[in-house]
């Protein structure tokens, strides 16, 4: 009786175990969550300086057309203004959303719809593959490929807004290709048997059915692709020509808030004027990804309400 | 007797090297209900997707025999597919409407043969609906997505969306498997009207559901026909052993 008594009073092996694992997954999660914190309270308080501690205009620097630190305008502001950066970014990104879209959803309808058994063995791994490519090799293939072929076609150098988006659409193409492919497969087959049931062609089944079903999958697939296109620095740096002018057409050198901050960052000394605003970029930049994943999280949730 | 609608002659299929159905000779009356029962894996839900063809879609597989739907063997190599399946139509276990509201699920086939006019559209969904008895429980709220209905009321739906495209025969895939007792009367009372204008087909684990609503029963036992005949004397009189055994619950 006594010994079945302490058995039940002591703590079992079992439950030591759970306590421990409990410990351990919670304190991983806690540095996590400290590591972001600290990304942002470092970005933020960096980044905000510029206008508290230089008192630089908020709206100067948001809607300012030059960007020429160091140099002070008549009135004795300096000149922040990301205009053309944040301009710059936009455009290419949703540019290479735009041209991307639709070879994504045609690549993965065909891999996933039309020919299945080649798509699960050939195409699918290889899409894979190509999310792999470090992004410098992009830039490098951008800048010896598509930096020429956009020169002596349009004229002018070569870099600029235009190629930045070749380079881009190459490269989110395959994130976005390979998470509409997983949109699609989560159909269930029985919305595509009960439309065929219905003498419907395969073909009116996939854009009737599959990809209606599909379209919040499809949709968070390309604002993946577009934060991923927002964030991509050392690719777009390569060939995007990082002149800080508003850009005039797509082929004149601009520049995107990514390139001009790993371009300028190194420069600068920690705690200047130069550097805090270099800061401020990377805070617009950070909070436009969290806008992206916001957007993300929502289309997902209202995709799981259907 | 008339001519049959659909009869099936020596009809053979194969999953890869297995052998499923092993020489089905069947035939169908225009109008009423036919039963197809016997246990799980008999071949009868088999028997039942070669009649609209659904079997293509499910690789290795491969057919012999004629089946006949009016004057056309429809595994000849000129057979269209998508007019067959407007003729033939067919009805799932799941309930599996579209993640749309119910007014598009049931106008999705008159979509796709090209109908436009908006009158015709509203007329064929009441009409639809109305046969399968749906109308009054969805009428105010058409719009509403099809998911959110209960089960029985989806399948319904699904029911009625077969119906607009006015087929001839309607293939049923144990129709009110995954329905409560109610909603299974519902469906049955549905088929009952629906059996003086439609040839029905339906696949059913429910002994006492075929006995209620089928004019014909058909026996199918390990890839086999065993027997067929109407239903009262199917379920009264059988002639072989292994029906007697199967209806009495001896086995299966």
């Amino acid at each position: 009786m006594d010994k079945i008594k302490t058995q039940l009073q002591q703590t079992s092996q079992a439950t030591h175990s759970e306590r421990r694992g409990r410990l351990i997954s919670l304190s991983a999660l806690s540095l996590i969550v400290l590591v972001v914190i600290a990304i942002f309270w470092f970005v933020a308080t960096k980044g905000l300086a510029t206008f508290f501690e230089n008192h630089v205009d908020f709206w100067s620097f948001l809607s300012g057309k030059t960007w020429d630190p160091g140099v002070k305008n008549a009135s004795g502001q300096p000149l922040f203004g990301a205009l053309p950066m944040i301009v710059g970014s936009f455009l290419i990104t949703v540019l290479a959303a735009l041209v991307a879209t639709p070879f994504a959803i045609g690549t993965a309808v065909f891999m996933n719809e039309i020919e299945p058994r080649h798509g699960a063995k050939i195409i699918q791994p290889v899409t894979e593959l190509l999310v792999g490519i470090p992004s410098v090799v992009y830039g490098f293939i951008g800048l010896s490929v598509v930096v020429p072929l956009v020169r002596n076609t349009f004229g002018g150098s070569g870099f600029g807004i235009l190629s930045g988006t070749v380079v881009l659409f190459i490269m989110i193409l395959p994130t976005v290709t390979s998470m509409t492919a997983d949109a699609l497969k989560s159909v269930p087959r029985y919305y595509r048997e009960a439309s065929l049931a219905l003498g419907a062609t395969r073909w009116q089944t996939i854009y009737k059915v599959v990809l209606r079903a599909a379209t919040p999958g499809i949709l968070t697939a390309v604002v993946f692709g577009m934060a991923r296109a927002f964030g991509e620095a050392l690719a777009v740096q390569m060939v995007v020509g990082n002149a800080a002018l508003l850009p005039q057409n797509l082929v004149s050198p601009s520049s995107t808030l990514t390139s001009v901050l790993t371009q300028g960052i190194g420069n600068t000394v920690m705690g200047s004027l130069q550097n805090n605003a270099l800061w401020s970029l990377a805070l617009v930049l950070l909070v436009m990804s969290l806008v992206f994943n916001l957007v993300i999280r929502l289309i997902g949730r209202k995709g799981a309400l259907r | 007797m008339t001519e049959p609608i659909i009869t099936t002659d020596n009809l053979h299929l194969f999953y890869g090297k297995k052998e499923a159905l092993k020489g089905i000779d069947l035939s169908f009356q225009e109008r009423g209900i036919t039963a197809l029962i016997g246990p799980s894996g008999c071949g009868k839900s088999t028997y039942l997707r070669c009649l609209n063809r659904m079997n293509d879609l499910i690789d290795d597989v491969t057919i012999t025999g004629n089946v006949m739907f009016r004057d056309q063997n429809i595994y000849a190599p000129d057979t269209d597919v998508v007019a067959l399946r407007k003729e033939v139509g067919m009805v799932f276990q799941q309930p599996n409407p579209f993640p749309f509201s119910i007014y598009e699920n049931v106008i999705y086939g008159l979509r796709l043969a090209g109908v436009k006019d908006k009158q015709k559209l509203d007329e064929a969904v009441e009409r639809s609906l109305r046969q399968a008895a749906v109308w009054d429980e969805v009428k105010d709220d058409l719009q509403k997505n099809a998911l959110e209905l209960s089960g029985g009321q989806q399948q319904r739906v699904c029911i009625a969306r077969v119906l607009a495209v006015s087929p001839s025969v309607l293939l049923l895939d144990e129709p009110t498997s995954a329905l409560d007792p109610v909603s299974s009367h519902v469906i049955e009372e549905t088929l009952l009207q629906l059996r003086y204008d439609y040839t029905i087909i339906t696949v059913t684990h429910n002994l006492q559901q075929a006995s209620r609503i089928a004019d014909r029963t058909a026996f199918f036992l390990q890839g086999e026909l065993i027997e067929t005949n109407d239903t009262k004397k199917i379920f009264m009189a059988p002639e072989k052993q292994e029906t007697q055994d199967y209806i009495s619950g001896r086995f299966g």
